[in-house]
């Protein structure tokens, strides 16, 4: 642990926990507004891998890294679209809907991956690198942290608290939490609760592909299957734990990141001990934090009911 | 008119595999191979071959069992998408019983074996039934959590403290083989854990339609409320089931073990948990059509690497189709038959024809 | 005469072939207070949703300040100056007052500008004396000021014509004088009130005029002033009102079968419902329950029957103590039977089939099953005997209760709950939902358990339903019973006195 005392290993340890941590941002922050609009989001797994699949086909089919954001995006708001037109449209089982594009999307992309990449799967695709912002990275410590990471990063910095002031500040995230609580008082407002929800899902899952878009884009710079292993669900634990506010998804992301940088550190610091041991670490971190803080929060009052307009 | 209409919603999960397979078809397509030729060497290799058969047989026996594992509840109204780690942990506790215990006649030791890879699994549904029932919390996520840490655990134990001497995998000894289920088909790998599971898949439908259980587990699923108003004591009920389901879950894994690997292998399940809840929907929540649902599903993979042999396909692609028809089947729900509609629709349908006339009616003799 | 501000001209609405409104003529003069009255099924919410552009009218035309229009949708009608406060309110409880208000209006832009909102809202309460905070969230605010809040909703989008549904039904008795002097100040500053109501001191209270509807007609409209309540009543339903009295016969009541003492209890919410409720039936009585919704009679019926565990009290059935045991025990052993207020979350399952439904509370003792396996051919039997004797109207035994009318699922429930030879019967709210022939149905079947030497506990929000069948009635408010009295020792005053929480002398 003699990482708290040097500077340096300090400043790794917080940029590895802050690298770990931002594809589970996208897609926890994307999960709020999902759900605050009264729509379980249990697909955000299958967007990140979604994103991930089309950033790499991206970058290897244009060249540049901005093809594959846009082909990550594209690809996750595709899958988007399913689960809105399950969820929303069909108005079954949100969580059912839900599973059905993770096992859609893990078999989409590795067969499509191989046959598309096919030999030149391993090869490093083209990706975003850190950029530093002057005057703001030179900042001891915190200053190499957070402003010398790459554009991903930093449009996660505006994501965060837009997604918040959407929510909080305007008339769309006043309809977006009345509909997730009460969706008939919106009904007989005039508000059409499925557009919103149809637009609260499509955003949703093209936040968590902007996760998968980092994944490929600005961490490993490759594709393999399943590469969002489990991401998805820890993001959806963060939402839980952070009370379905944007910040509060923040802050959860940025402890398992925290958590998973820990696990790691230790890893190489005891190759005795076996891995496994490590890489339970998040996972048992979410379910007990879930065991203990969930009876204390509620989730919007109206999430997974389908709504239909009552009455004769 | 109305019976036909029924039938054609019955059969909705078949309309969501063929459709599925013929959107697949044009993946195959753009991979440059012929769907046909695709689907028939699948097909062949799968259902018509000797060892395609057996090959797909093995398979059956988890993915059969997963599926049950996911219908049981699900008629409850829970969602177990923890068959996953129940099979992993029926697969360790099975595999230590086999390992560990002192040596015993193989007819005392095989149901013990049995037994405590059943009770592995349960606990792995035990856990989110207890905090589902009596916390209130939400069985899906708190399962998918429990999947990851099962897999992690055997990983663990199968490449640590049980791993076989200067193994090059993480792997454990080998199962004395008088410890081995039987083989049904001779020189195959496929082994008696299928039988079991139809077996169980009658059970359990004989349990859901006749029994006071099936009864109390359907009203819970229907009307939770209701179900306690009829005096069902609804969370032992929800704890109970959960058990039952991971109890089967554990058997798939068992099976995996003691039927075909003989050892505790590190991944053993390539995600048989999860095709379990396809077969479930697949089936229509129905325990009879479970094992129907479960050996096509199982023939699709199986088929796969000959189809890939065959044909120079890639096998993925079935992972693809696999996908599709689930999303189909998903789908599929949204659409319910509604028999008041459609009646009040063949009634209308039927007063116009009265009023406008038939004109295609056969005009009166005599007029040739 | 003053104004027209609004007319209605031969409005017929079919669903199908029904005809749920035919020929409605109707006059509101503007500035006015205008009552519609009638019974269940009368056409009041139906003529109501049409004025609110929920509905469109298949014959007829609408008139507002004179021309001819249509009302197409909700949002036309507020456009047009039509206000709707529904009987549930439209408010999310999460939010704010101003929050709630901003919900829905049109041209806000990008930012969310509570400021305007807030500022206008307190201007708005302070002209009405409503007494609203616009920053509070609604789930702390009583259901008086809620029922304020929505008034305030639609005042602030510049309604002219407000209109209400049975308005004072979720009020308690003290909170409708507010009510009422809130409408008076409405009229005052302009505004053209229209309400729904099934109540004729509401009427007399407060209304200018009233059109009394029966079966979807008009059969009356009058000036309050020129007219009264027995003659509004009678125009209502078609006949004298007269308290159906019953012959009772001379039936005398045996002894003490439930008892029930101190009985404490919480509603789902954590607030405390009941506080220390006694009471005692004997056989071969009916104790009614009387009150205004809410005011514990759920939480008491879940109490004696096992769905909701008392915090303090004892409950006793032939001298043995009950008072925690389970909802089996209470039906098999002590025979308590339960026809629930909510028919189809509590007392049926939708999706299952008439035969199923009829063995749901019995279905693992003989002879519906045997040793864990049901007998699938007994429980059809049974189920249609029952639907035989009494007059289920149904396709086949297998239908999904779903389909079936409510008049006909309360058969099936009573059948169930009735055939058990119960030692108690614990009915809430029966009638709710039912036409007339279903309601006599209930309460012949009430009798005949009273007549049988069962005790039975009616509970009802409909004095009149209590009136006709019960022996004793008492009156609960605010989780205690304020009062019991018989039948002939009802008045009005004492009536409305007990439910608004006065409690009398010797109670408990």
């Amino acid at each position: 642990m003699d990482f708290l005392l040097d500077a340096q290993a300090m400043t790794d340890f917080l940029s590895t926990s802050l690298r770990l941590s931002i594809p589970i941002i996208f897609a926890a922050v994307g999960g709020v507004i999902s759900e605050r609009s009264g729509v379980f989001n249990i697909a955000l797994e299958g967007c990140i891998l979604g994103g991930a699949f089309g950033a790499a086909v991206g970058a290897y089919l244009t060249g540049t890294p901005f093809g594959g954001l846009f082909f990550g995006l594209a690809v996750a708001s595709f899958a988007g679209i399913i689960l809105a037109a399950l969820a929303v449209g069909l108005a079954i089982n949100q969580l059912v809907a839900g599973i059905a594009i993770n096992i859609l999307m893990i078999g989409l992309t590795s067969y499509l991956a191989r046959l598309i990449l096919g030999a030149d799967a391993t090869s490093t695709l083209p990706g975003f690198s850190p950029i530093a912002i002057p005057l703001l990275s030179s900042i001891p410590i915190l200053g190499k942290v957070l402003f010398t990471q790459d554009l991903l990063t930093y449009l996660m910095y505006l994501l965060v608290p837009l997604t918040w002031w959407v929510i909080y500040r305007t008339p769309w995230g006043l309809n977006l939490r009345a509909i997730g609580d009460y969706p008939v008082a919106a009904d007989s407002a005039g508000i059409s609760v499925s557009r919103v929800r149809l637009y609260a899902v499509l955003i949703s899952c093209a936040m968590a592909g902007l996760g998968g878009c980092y994944l490929v884009l600005s961490q490993v710079f490759v594709f393999t299957e399943n590469m969002s292993a489990g991401k998805g669900f820890i993001a959806l634990a963060a939402l839980i734990l952070g009370r379905w506010n944007p910040i509060g998804a923040l802050l959860a992301c940025l402890f398992f990141g925290m958590s998973d940088a820990l696990q790691l550190r230790l890893q190489f610091g005891s190759p005795d001990v076996p891995y496994q041991l490590f890489s339970m670490v998040p996972y048992i971190a979410s379910f007990l934090a879930l065991v203990i803080f969930a009876g204390k929060v509620r989730p919007p009052a109206a999430i997974g009911i389908k709504y239909e307009r009552g009455g004769k | 008119m109305l019976t036909a209409i029924r039938y054609f919603y019955l059969l909705r999960p078949i309309w969501a595999v063929l459709i599925a397979l013929f959107v697949g078809s044009g993946l195959i397509l753009i991979a440059g191979v012929s769907p046909i030729t695709a689907y028939v060497e699948l097909f062949k290799g799968a259902f018509l071959d000797y060892w395609g058969l057996a090959g797909t047989l093995v398979k059956t026996s988890p993915i059969l069992l997963a599926g049950l594992a996911v219908i049981l509840p699900l008629r409850a109204g829970l969602l177990n998408i923890g068959a996953e780690g129940q099979i992993y942990m029926g697969g360790l506790f099975s595999a230590m019983a086999a390992l560990l215990l002192p040596e015993m006649s193989a007819l005392i030791l095989v149901p013990i074996c049995v037994l405590a890879g059943a009770l592995g699994g349960g606990l792995w549904g035990l856990i989110p039934g207890y905090l589902k029932a009596y916390h209130g919390m939400n069985e899906v996520i708190l399962t998918i959590l429990l999947n990851f840490i099962a897999i992690n655990i055997v990983s663990y134990v199968a490449g640590g403290p049980m791993m076989q001497e200067g193994a090059p995998y993480p792997y454990s000894e080998e199962i004395r083989q008088e410890l081995w289920l039987p083989w049904i088909m001779n020189g195959t790998d496929a082994h008696a854990g299928v039988i079991v599971g139809v077996a169980l898949a009658m059970v359990m439908f004989f349990v859901l339609k006749y029994s006071t259980i099936g009864f109390a587990l359907d009203t819970i699923g229907k009307n939770a409320t209701a179900a306690q108003y009829a005096g069902v004591p609804v969370k032992p009920y929800i704890v109970g089931v959960m058990f039952a389901a991971g109890a089967l879950g554990g058997l798939a894994g068992t099976f995996e073990v003691l039927g075909l690997k003989y050892r505790l292998y590190h991944h053993f399940s390539p995600g048989y948990g999860f095709d379990g809840i396809v077969v479930a929907f697949l089936a229509s929540v129905n325990p009879l059509i479970a094992p129907i649902a479960a050996f096509f599903l199982s023939g699709l993979k199986a088929g796969a690497l000959v189809m890939q042999r065959a044909v120079g396909l890639e096998s993925t692609v079935i992972e693809a189709i696999q996908g599709l028809v689930i999303i189909f089947v998903a789908a599929s729900l949204g659409f319910k038959y509604n028999a008041t509609k459609w009646s009040q629709f063949l009634l209308r349908r039927r007063k116009l024809d009265a009023e406008v006339g038939d004109t295609f009616a056969k005009t009166p003799k005599g007029d040739e | 005469m003053s104004e027209l501000v609004l007319k209605l001209d031969g409005i017929a609405k079919l669903f199908g072939d029904f005809r749920a409104l035919d020929g409605v003529h109707m006059e509101i003069e503007r500035g006015s207070i205008h009552a519609i009255l009638g019974e269940n099924g009368a056409g009041k919410t139906t003529l109501m949703n049409i004025l609110f552009g929920l509905y469109q009218p298949e014959e007829g035309e609408i008139s507002l300040n004179g021309k001819v229009t249509k009302i197409p949708s909700p949002r036309i009608a507020m456009e047009m100056g039509i206000g709707m406060i529904h009987q549930h309110f439209m408010l999310v409880d999460t939010l704010t007052v101003a929050e709630n208000v901003a919900l829905g209006l049109p041209d806000q832009g990008a930012k969310l500008d509570l400021g305007r909102i807030v500022k206008r809202l307190a201007e708005l309460s302070e002209e009405y004396q409503f007494d609203i905070d616009p920053h509070e969230e609604v789930w702390k605010l009583p259901i008086g000021m809620r029922q304020r809040v929505e008034i305030l909703k639609v005042l602030f989008r510049d309604a002219d014509i407000i209109i209400l549904d049975e308005p004072t039904s979720v009020l308690a008795p003290n909170e409708i004088s507010n009510f009422l002097d809130g409408m008076a100040r409405l009229r005052a500053a302009g505004k053209t009130v229209i309400f729904i109501t099934h109540k004729l001191d509401e009427v007399e209270a407060i209304a200018d005029n009233v059109t009394i509807m029966q079966h979807g007609k008009v059969s009356a409209e009058v000036r309050v002033v020129e007219s009264d309540a027995r003659e509004m009543a009678r125009l209502m339903v078609g006949r004298e009102i007269v308290h159906d009295v019953v012959d009772r016969g001379d039936q005398k009541p045996g002894d003490i079968v439930l008892k029930a003492s101190g009985l404490r209890a919480r509603d789902n919410r954590g607030i405390e419902a009941l506080k220390g409720v006694s009471l005692e039936i004997r056989a071969g009585e009916v104790l009614g329950i009387a009150g205004v919704d809410g005011n514990g009679q759920a939480e008491l019926s879940e109490v004696i029957t096992g769905l909701l565990d008392p915090e303090a009290g004892t409950i006793t059935v032939d001298g043995e103590d009950i008072t925690h045991k389970s909802v089996y025990a209470r039906r098999h052993t002590h025979h308590v039977s339960y026809v629930p207020e909510d028919r189809h979350h509590t007392g049926l399952v939708l999706d299952f089939s008439i035969a199923q439904n009829s063995m749901l509370r019995d279905f693992r003792i003989p002879p519906f099953s045997r040793k864990g396996v049901i007998n699938t051919s007994k429980v059809r039997e049974k189920a249609k005997d029952w639907v035989d004797r009494y007059d289920v109207r149904m396709r086949n035994i297998d239908q999904h209760v779903r389909f079936l009318s409510g008049g006909n699922q309360q058969k099936l429930i009573f059948a169930r709950e009735v055939e058990c030879d119960p030692r108690v019967l614990v009915v809430m709210q029966p009638c709710k939902g039912l036409d007339v022939g279903a309601i006599e149905a209930v309460q012949r079947t009430v009798m005949a358990e009273r007549a049988n030497c069962k005790a039975v506990l009616y509970i009802s929000t409909e004095l009149e339903h209590i009136m006709t069948v019960a022996d004793r009635i008492a009156v609960m408010c605010a989780g205690e019973i304020t009062g019991i009295l018989t039948p002939d020792e009802v008045t009005d005053e004492r009536i409305g006195a007990l439910m608004g929480g006065i409690k009398e002398e010797g109670v408990a």
